[in-house]
């Protein structure tokens, strides 16, 4: 039992991560209608930077996940400008293998200035751990910081999205781009910013991901990204608390099918979970269904 | 509608009740009817769009469905070829139930469609997309098309000469090679009708063929469809807005609007139906 | 007819052109004047090729994208590596060429038969739902393949699921992968396979069945409504795809001595999704050509060394910036002009 809830709380930890990284895609998504492959990536280089910040200049851990936040966001907006932004109309594959493109270049360009030897993450955030059932269930304070961050920034986007201007004409976008337009809605201001909060989330669930796991490498984001990805398509891609369920039950099943079914077939299983509620619910857990009109 | 009088009228069929409900014409009086639907109907989220639906079309009849836009005549459409599956009510097509069939089920057992808002496979050539209406018609497996076994050359020899043929109806066989999507509009909507009847219907559904067309292109579909319902022995029910040619060719008319039928009759009937002038050409007016 | 004429045309020298090169290829080996690193890469070039082609069948020819094709090539490499072996062991076939051969069969069936599994489930869905199943179950294939173990004991075959312990010779080790009895891919045989896939392709393509599939494509509610079964038509496709990549991954698991399912990633489905991609989407011809140079320029950018890949993602983003930016495109098309219209047949190919 004690067990059991041990694994339920690292299932949560992680899916908040998941959730984190997962908030992302699922907004580009919606805005953009793209699938961003690169948003993986951008975790990687977030953990780095935080990395860097830490171990070579000394800077405190805040001061740190706040530098990584700056440079991701402004490498999530110069993405976005440079190499999306010239196919808003082209073909979905298109963008899609721009968005590889992106994620192998900065895979690669990590894997210069960094190399592919693995980085050992300082493990800044324990501060200390709460002990129950006479030490049998520890949680670290990286699992509560982990599980804090995730409500606030789901609470945060939420407010945002339906309180601010901004965060209007962000569904406006999703709902019809055209449309949005017409009403003197900057599109691509829009898009910008939509972008710049995902690399945001992302750097901060790169430094969540890698005070947990911390092994960091250039292809530390892509497996992660995959999975998040995954996360945000379970729950509705393109919905805000459907990416919030969509990682914390990826991340429970995660660790629960690895600690009582097999080690070895943790993704496997994660994937046929996703698979089978697709299989039910074709949009998603919170997605809407489309209908083609005749 | 301009004017009532002064109309040409094609057509001059005695239209008698049928057995079960309805009128149908006295030639078609001894066949099954193509299509019976009964209290079709259908909801979307407690919206009902179409309600009540009941007629009867003979095996050799043109039938008109007219009403104000919005007011659900493509929505039945969608109904009879199994696009939605109706929340209440049956469709009998040549007397076989249709519920619980989807839309290549419908198709397969004679009912063939054109769409409002075109839908021609544009990156093929104009043989190509009839040779898709052929589909079921003339056929050989995917074994034999790969290994090119002697059924695909007859195969593709039977498909070639019958799209043309079919072609020819419409004078289009000189267009078999281009592309569909570069197509003038008028020529679309008759390329449309031609693949649907390469799927040998029983009954021919045509959503506003003459949609985009001029007076002289409209006119020359009527004659048309009067020649495709001769040659073929089929029926044909069509939504148009264009009112020559539903009183010119149409021998049952039925007048929908709010997704209610507020008319049924011949053209004479409805042209004087005050129900209809008030709901259907009053509206037409002001627009 | 005068149409299938100049198809037919069209494919006698493209077929023609395949030919030459493999002549070319072959005397180049016969003379020493192909480097020893190019000859190397021959059969997986003749691989990517075919898994390329088939690719594009899934992709462009029936329209749905999917992530997880890498996948089918590794049933086809495992189950055509274990074949080869138990057959050999079985029968005591000499001939490495029938060997190659039946191994090559038996991984299209398996693939084939993966294929029709996951087909059923995965063709019910639409668009990125269906991209993201598919990439699913090409993860689900390798994690599952990293806990198989096969062994063979005299003409037995031992196989377990998680548990290594089991008797004779080991034929697939779990994560570290297959053991490979006899390197006998051969380039001939990839040709053989190449040309057996352009056949297949398109004359599927070119028949009944095919433009049933462009028709799904093209415009589902239309098809439908003309008596098209939408789900059996985009089956045909994806399993045909399968089978073909089966037999690629069989031909490629007998190409080394050693295969790990790790070889067969998500980033692998990626690669051949660039070949189609790049080469034009529903492009055939263009597979060919993507597939051979993007498998041969990483290995002409070996003196760049560690810049190549950076090289390669650099190429890559401009691409498909310059064949699908209304502006560039305009501005390439104005140079192209006074160049031949090669560069705009190129980028239209793309644009399906």
């Amino acid at each position: 039992m004690v067990s059991f809830l041990r694994f339920l709380i690292n299932g949560i930890s992680l899916g908040s991560v998941y959730a984190i990284i997962a908030l992302g895609y699922t907004m580009v998504y919606g805005i953009a209608k793209m699938l961003n492959f690169a948003h993986g990536d951008v975790i990687m280089v977030g953990a780095y930077i935080a990395f860097c910040a830490m171990t070579y200049m000394g800077l405190p851990p805040f001061v740190a996940v706040l530098c990584a936040m700056l440079v991701c966001t402004v490498l999530g907006v110069m993405i976005e400008g440079l190499a999306y932004r010239p196919l808003r109309e082209a073909t979905k594959l298109a963008v899609l293998i721009t968005a590889i493109g992106v994620s192998y270049l900065l895979q690669n360009t990590a894997l210069l200035i960094w190399t592919a030897n693995p980085k050992v993450f300082p493990s800044v955030f324990n501060v200390g751990a709460i002990r129950l059932f006479d030490g049998n269930l520890v949680i670290t304070s990286e699992i509560i910081l982990t599980i804090v961050a995730n409500v606030v920034i789901m609470v945060a986007l939420t407010m945002f999205t339906s309180k601010t201007k901004m965060g209007k004409a962000m569904r406006a976008v999703s709902e019809d781009r055209g449309a949005a337009e017409l009403m003197g809605i900057n599109v691509n201001r829009t898009i910008s910013v939509t972008f710049a909060i995902g690399s945001a989330l992302a750097a901060i669930a790169g430094v969540l991901l890698c005070s947990s796991y911390p092994t960091l490498m250039p292809t530390t984001g892509s497996m992660p990204g995959i999975k998040a990805f995954t996360a945000a398509v379970f729950g509705g891609i393109g919905s805000i608390p459907g990416a919030m369920i969509g990682g914390l039950l990826l991340g429970i099943i995660e660790i629960l099918g690895k600690a009582y079914i097999s080690t070895e077939l943790g993704d496997a299983i994660v994937f046929a979970v996703l698979i089978i509620v697709l299989l039910f619910k074709p949009a998603g857990l919170l997605g809407k269904p489309v209908h083609e009109k005749v | 509608m301009t004017q009532s009088e002064g109309k040409k009228r094609l057509l001059d069929t005695r239209m008698v009740p049928a057995p079960s409900q309805g009128i149908i014409p006295e030639r078609d009086l001894h066949s099954t009817p193509v299509l019976e639907a009964r209290h079709l109907g259908i909801e979307f989220g407690g919206l009902k769009a179409v309600e009540d639906f009941n007629l009867i079309i003979g095996k050799t009849e043109i039938a008109g469905l007219i009403g104000p836009n919005g007011a659900g005549k493509t929505t039945v459409f969608n109904l009879l070829t199994k696009v939605y599956q109706p929340t209440m009510g049956t469709v009998l097509l040549n007397g076989k139930d249709t519920a619980g069939m989807n839309t290549v089920q419908a198709n397969k057992l004679g009912i063939a469609r054109t769409f409002q808002n075109i839908r021609l496979f544009d990156n093929m050539t104009v043989e190509d997309n009839v040779r898709i209406g052929l589909h079921n018609q003339i056929k050989y497996g995917m074994f034999t098309g790969i290994m090119r076994l002697p059924g695909y050359w007859k195969g593709e020899r039977q498909q070639h000469e019958k799209a043309l043929e079919l072609l020819s109806i419409f004078d289009m066989q000189d267009l078999a090679g281009v592309r569909a999507g570069s197509l003038p509009y008028g020529a679309q909507r008759r390329l449309e009708i031609v693949r649907a009847l390469a799927t040998n219907p029983s009954l021919l559904l045509l959503d506003e063929p003459a949609a985009g067309m001029n007076p002289h292109e409209t006119e020359e579909l009527m004659h048309n469809i009067i020649k495709i319902r001769d040659q073929f022995k089929i029926a044909v029910m069509l939504i148009e807005h264009d009112m020559n040619l539903v009183m010119g060719i149409c021998e049952g008319i039925c007048v929908l609007n709010y997704g209610r039928i507020i008319a049924k009759g011949t053209a004479d009937e409805i042209q004087a139906n005050p129900t209809v002038i008030e709901a259907y050409l009053g509206k037409k007016k002001e627009g | 007819m005068k149409k299938l004429k100049k198809s037919t045309i069209n494919n006698i020298i493209s077929f023609g052109i395949v030919i030459i090169a493999f002549i070319i290829c072959q005397s180049m080996i016969a003379s020493g004047a192909m480097k020893r690193s190019l000859r190397g890469q021959l059969v997986p070039i003749c691989v990517y090729i075919v898994m390329a082609i088939s690719l594009n069948l899934v992709v462009g020819i029936s329209g749905e994208l999917s992530l997880g094709h890498a996948g089918f090539m590794s049933v086809g490499a495992f189950s055509g590596i274990i074949a080869a072996a138990w057959l050999n062991a079985l029968f005591h076939i000499e001939s490495e060429l029938l060997r190659l051969i039946l191994a090559m069969v038996v991984g299209g069936l398996f693939a084939g038969i993966a294929g029709v599994l996951i087909g059923v489930p995965v063709l019910r869905l639409r668009g990125d739902y269906l991209a993201i199943v598919t990439l699913a179950f090409g993860e689900i294939i390798r994690n599952v393949l990293n806990c198989m173990y096969f062994s063979l004991d005299g003409g037995r075959l031992y196989v377990s699921f998680n548990n290594p312990n089991i008797p004779g010779t080991m034929l697939v080790n779990g994560p570290a992968g297959a053991t490979v009895e006899a390197k006998i891919a051969t380039f001939p045989v990839g040709f053989a396979l190449i040309i057996f896939t352009l056949i297949v392709a398109m004359n599927l393509i070119n028949s009944r069945s095919g433009r049933a599939i462009m028709a799904t494509r093209d415009n589902r509610i239309a098809a439908e409504a003309m008596g098209i079964n939408v789900t059996k038509y985009k089956m045909m496709a994806f399993v045909t795809a399968a089978v073909l990549a089966g037999m690629a991954g069989a031909l490629y698991g007998l190409n080394f001595s050693t295969v790990a399912a790790s070889k067969f990633k998500f980033d692998t489905s990626i690669l051949v999704l660039v070949f189609v991609v790049l080469g034009g989407i529903g492009n055939i011809w263009g597979s060919i050509i993507a597939a051979t140079l993007l498998t041969v320029l990483p290995e002409l950018l070996r003196t760049f060394a560690d810049y190549r890949m950076l090289v390669y993602a650099v190429v890559l983003i401009l691409v498909m910036l310059v064949t699908n930016n209304p502006m560039l495109r305009s501005l390439f098309s104005q140079m192209g002009r006074r160049r031949g219209r090669d560069a705009q047949t190129q980028v239209g190919g793309a644009d399906e």
